[in-house]
């Protein structure tokens, strides 16, 4: 046999399909003519022998299609039942739209969400070899993982030999000279080797060289991508340019590529090395920077967490005073840049998953229907020869077709949806989320469309194939038979419902459980009163406010600027506003009770007389600071009720002594009041035991402002901008924020808002779609025994029990289904129970709510049909057959 | 009274031996197979034109249109030297499978 020459005869035929056919007609009428003569040969009449004949011969439309199928390629076949299919489609547009709308809701949500969490947590950091960067960090009594101190870092660097290179990065920030005034700048100081350690090159100049970052080193500078657009430009000239910062000139020698991010300080325009020791990292016990290290070949991360541990506790032993229980920590980089996001994006994907489910299988339903109201052109089908493989490829055809389409104009949703929720995200947070830009379709996106668009439309498929099977042609075409195939399709109809409305009880208690943990974080005791609290952070620039005393001074003067704005209450100032974090922490010591060098962590905040009264904490024993405990008298603290129940459990704190380890002169301060814990850290953060230190006595060049205002508080913001650059033109701000917006924009509590939007609408959705799919099996079975339901009611049967009996069906679905979804969503919500906060898995009262809520929507579904059976007049009913 | 049915894979075998004797067409075939095995094979028209589409394709047969004794058109099969190889290749195989199968059943 010779192939090519097979398909070359093929192919001709292809050409000449016409003359194919023809022939082959006049080919079997010949047949059929010369069986017709043999029969007459052997006596029978004309007319008989005609008939004889056709019957013997068989179907001719049967038999041609039978040589054609070995004559044609298969995908003429196809493409007959893809015109045949998009005919049926078209000649339906209503089921069609809705179906393809259906899925391609269902399958956008999905791919958007999908492309979120592919850009933050699935696709690998863009680092050279990023499985082997680690994040190295000290660890203490109270913080899992806390920074590291400059001269820690320099003996860790020195001592190890599991990484190849050990780097760190510290927060920073600069009032940056501009033609418009002054402007704090976000930035990032980093060790000369961080970007190789990274593996991240400029994409102009030149990376820092090994000893630029040495105290007393030339000050240098590096732009990110998106820094040198903004500020300068995109000017090609700009290496080797100077820049001011905090008045002082930096040489620009690099600008890092578009790509580069950097999470942890997600924000930061300006890349400087470490330099000089700052006050900060003069002390060993002063915490201000985190590690990145790369390991080297063959070393497990294990292993560079022993070897750093035995680091750590050999400098425990020879600091004692400031390294006594710093343990170290070493995990992969990736673990805290992706760790905070997984949970919320791994639970925003399994809903938009479930999403995705149900609109499979609503439209899996809506097909099921379709299919019984063309039983008879099936039977006809097959009656005129069709086998049921080919009439079950017509339905798959039309499943693909639908689904193919479906996932088309899924695909255009997901754009838009990308793009939309991309617009949502509010400046603010998206400059904390720098994997944004990474959002979009890729190949990653690309599969995972194919995945899911492959597998709704093999349910779309099988689901009337299923159905088919049962069916028997001869009893559809007699179409008498309701009973059999409407019991059957009810069953298969019913099924699908239950799985309807037990994914959307697993969606709507999803739903329930985030938005109650969304109200709860809300809730939480701030221990002052947020409302009517304008902030705003300023910057005083270091070279003009060196000593104390010009601080102090102009802190008082911003006060009482402040303070004669219209619509003013009062005003305080602080180092740190509440609700952002437990952190600048001090270590503390009880004079006069016993201390075993152990770090008694504490926040630490420096506040001047104005700021507690302004947030209205609650004052529980002694005073507040006044305008005289400045730096000439002996230092005084306020300590919250947290420290006071920790550190002097059934005792009055007011009158002793805290002090440092060492318990230095310098570092004596008497307790004066006590206030009521005002939340520091995040709302869902543990409280901690808080001071607060008189910022007349240990003044700093940031701080933050609160205003406490009569009327509208944002209202105020731009004056309040206004009147502190009156004050001085050179101070910088930055963070003009109501307290309410501050709250609502922190970590936790952005986090918790989305998860509960985005699952909210899903569980809107999820709900319509379920309770739709349960009215059209009502409804739909209601249709197919509207003769049974007219005997019934012949035979006397009331209007009450025919509610009752339609009723019954969709409440066993009902209770069924709700009864599987809590089932499962209680499984659920103990999975993600990361993003729950104040409130179980098995909340009785979201789970409630759910059920009601189902049960009313599905009652009210039900109805309809129900009111519809009842009202059949038994005499109509019985004369349609 | 039912007729066996023709051994899977054989028509295409039959109808090669049956051309190997004389061109015929399609009626002619059927006619020539049913008169040989004594009226115990009958090939169905479902199977023959399918069957003959396939071996044209093959190229182990040709087709033209010719006229009859009866003076009608018809479509004449003859069998192509291709065709005539495959007969052998069929008839052996078909003969190592019966012999086979005679061994099989009379096994005691």
């Amino acid at each position: 046999m010779n192939p090519l020459g097979y398909v070359a005869r093929k192919a001709g035929l292809l050409f000449r399909r016409e003359q194919f056919h023809t022939e082959l007609d006049e080919e079997m009428a010949f047949h059929r003519a010369e069986v017709e003569k043999e029969l007459i040969a052997g006596g029978m009449p004309a007319a008989r022998a005609r008939v004889e004949a056709a019957r013997q011969f068989g179907n001719a439309t049967h038999l041609r299609d039978e040589s054609h199928t070995v004559v044609a390629f298969q995908w003429e076949t196809v493409m007959q039942d893809v015109r045949f299919s998009l005919r049926q489609l078209r000649q339906n547009p209503g089921f069609a739209l809705t179906a393809i709308f259906i899925l391609a809701v269902g399958m956008g949500v999905s791919v958007a969400i999908f492309a979120f969490a592919d850009a933050a947590v699935i696709q690998p950091l863009p680092y050279l070899a990023p499985n082997r960067l680690m994040d190295v960090a000290e660890n203490g009594a109270m913080l899992q993982r806390s920074n590291l101190s400059r001269a820690d870092y320099e003996d860790w660097k020195r001592l190890n030999h599991s990484f190849s290179s050990l780097d760190v990065y510290g927060g920073s920030g600069y009032l940056l000279q501009t033609p418009s005034g002054t402007e704090p700048v976000p930035a990032a100081r980093v060790s000369d080797g961080f970007f190789r350690t990274l593996g991240v090159k400029p994409m102009m100049g030149r990376d820092f060289l090994p000893g630029d970052d040495r105290p007393g080193g030339a000050k240098l500078v590096m732009l990110t991508h998106g820094s040198w657009v903004k500020r300068f430009g995109s000017r090609t000239d700009m290496v080797g340019q100077s820049v001011t910062l905090d008045g002082t000139a930096y040489t620009i020698v690099g600008v890092l590529p578009r790509e580069f991010e950097f999470a942890p300080r997600a924000n930061a325009e300006f890349f400087v090395p470490l330099l000089d020791k700052n006050q900060c990292e003069q002390r060993r016990s002063c915490h201000n920077l985190f590690g990145i290290g790369r390991l080297r070949d063959g070393v497990t991360e294990k292993a560079a967490l022993d070897e750093m541990k035995a680091i750590a506790a050999q400098l425990a032993i020879q600091y004692p005073g400031s390294n006594q229980g710093q343990g170290a920590v070493v995990q992969p980089l990736s673990e805290i840049i992706v760790g905070p996001v997984k949970p919320i994006m791994l639970t925003l994907l399994a809903a938009s998953g479930l999403l995705l489910l149900i609109a499979s299988v609503n439209v899996a339903n809506l097909l099921l229907v379709r299919s019984e109201s063309r039983r008879r052109e099936i039977a006809v089908r097959g009656a005129l020869g069709a086998t049921p493989a080919r009439i079950s490829r017509q339905f798959v055809t039309e499943a693909f077709l639908l689904g193919m389409l479906g996932c088309a104009a899924g695909f255009l949703v997901a754009n838009g949806t990308m793009k939309g929720l991309v617009s949502l995200i509010p400046k603010t947070m998206a400059q904390n989320l720098p994997f944004l830009w990474r959002v979009g379709i890729h190949w990653h996106e690309a599969m995972y469309s194919l995945c899911i668009a492959l597998v709704a439309t093999g349910l779309l498929a099988v689901t009337p194939i299923l159905r088919l099977s049962f069916m028997d042609v001869r009893d559809a075409l007699s179409d008498g038979n309701r009973s059999v195939a409407g019991r059957f399709w009810r069953r298969m109809g019913a099924n699908l419902v239950v799985v309807e409305l037990s994914l959307a009880v697993i969606l709507l208690v999803g739903a329930g459980l985030l938005s109650k943990s969304f109200f709860r974080l809300l809730q939480v005791d701030v221990g002052f009163d947020a409302t009517h609290l304008a902030t705003v952070q300023v910057v005083a620039p270091p070279a003009a406010y060196t000593k104390p005393e010009q601080q102090v001074a102009l802190y008082r003067e911003l006060s009482r600027r402040l303070s004669s704005l219209p619509g003013v209450e009062s005003v305080g100032i602080t180092s740190d506003l509440p609700i952002q974090c437990n952190c600048n922490t001090d270590w503390i010591r009880i004079v006069g009770k016993p201390f075993h060098g152990e770090h008694n962590e504490v926040n630490e905040r420096d506040v001047d007389p104005g700021y507690l009264p302004t947030l209205k904490a609650q004052l529980i024993r002694g005073r507040l600071f006044n305008e005289d405990d400045t730096a000439s008298k002996s230092n005084k603290i306020i300590i919250n009720q947290k420290l006071a129940e920790k550190y002097f459990p059934g005792e009055d704190p007011i009158g002793k002594t805290i002090a440092n380890g060492s318990l230095d002169a310098k570092s004596m301060r008497e307790i004066i009041g006590v206030v009521g814990n005002v939340r520091e850290g995040g709302l869902d953060d543990e409280l901690w035991p808080t001071e607060y230190e008189a910022l007349y006595q240990s003044p700093g060049n940031y701080v933050a402002v609160a205003v406490r205002t009569v009327g509208d508080e944002g209202a105020i913001l731009p004056s309040l901008v206004k009147a502190v650059h009156e004050v001085d033109p050179t101070l910088g701000t930055y963070g003009e924020l109501t307290m309410k917006e501050q709250m609502n924009t922190t970590a936790s509590a952005l986090i918790h808002h989305t998860a509960m939007w985005l699952v909210d609408g899903f569980a809107g959705i999820a709900l319509v779609l379920a309770v739709v799919g349960l009215y059209g099996v009502v409804a739909y079975s209601v249709g197919q025994r509207t003769r049974e339901i007219g005997v019934r009611m012949a035979l006397g049967a009331q209007r009450g029990t025919v509610y009752g009996m339609v009723m019954r069906q969709a409440g066993w679905l009902t209770v069924i289904g709700v009864g599987i979804g809590v089932a499962c969503a209680v499984g659920a919500a103990m999975l993600g129970s990361k993003l729950l906060f104040g409130v179980r898995a098995w909340d009785i009262q979201t789970l409630s709510i759910v059920a009601v809520v189902l049960a009313a929507a599905s009652l009210a579904a039900s109805f309809l049909p129900a009111h519809r059976a009842a009202s059949v007049n038994p005499i109509e009913a019985l004369r349609t057959e | 009274m039912k007729r066996p049915d023709l051994l899977p894979g054989t028509l295409d075998m039959l109808v090669l031996k049956t051309l190997a004797r004389a061109p015929l067409h399609g009626y002619g075939i059927a006619q020539s197979i049913k008169r040989s095995s004594d009226d115990v094979l009958t090939v169905e028209e479902g199977s023959l034109y399918p069957a003959l589409q396939r071996l044209l394709l093959q190229g182990w047969v040709k087709a033209e249109w010719k006229m009859t004794d009866t003076n009608r058109r018809a479509r004449f099969y003859t069998l192509t030297a291709a065709g005539r190889k495959q007969l052998g290749v069929e008839v052996s195989q078909f003969e190592q499978m019966i012999t086979a199968i005679g061994r099989v059943l009379s096994e005691a």
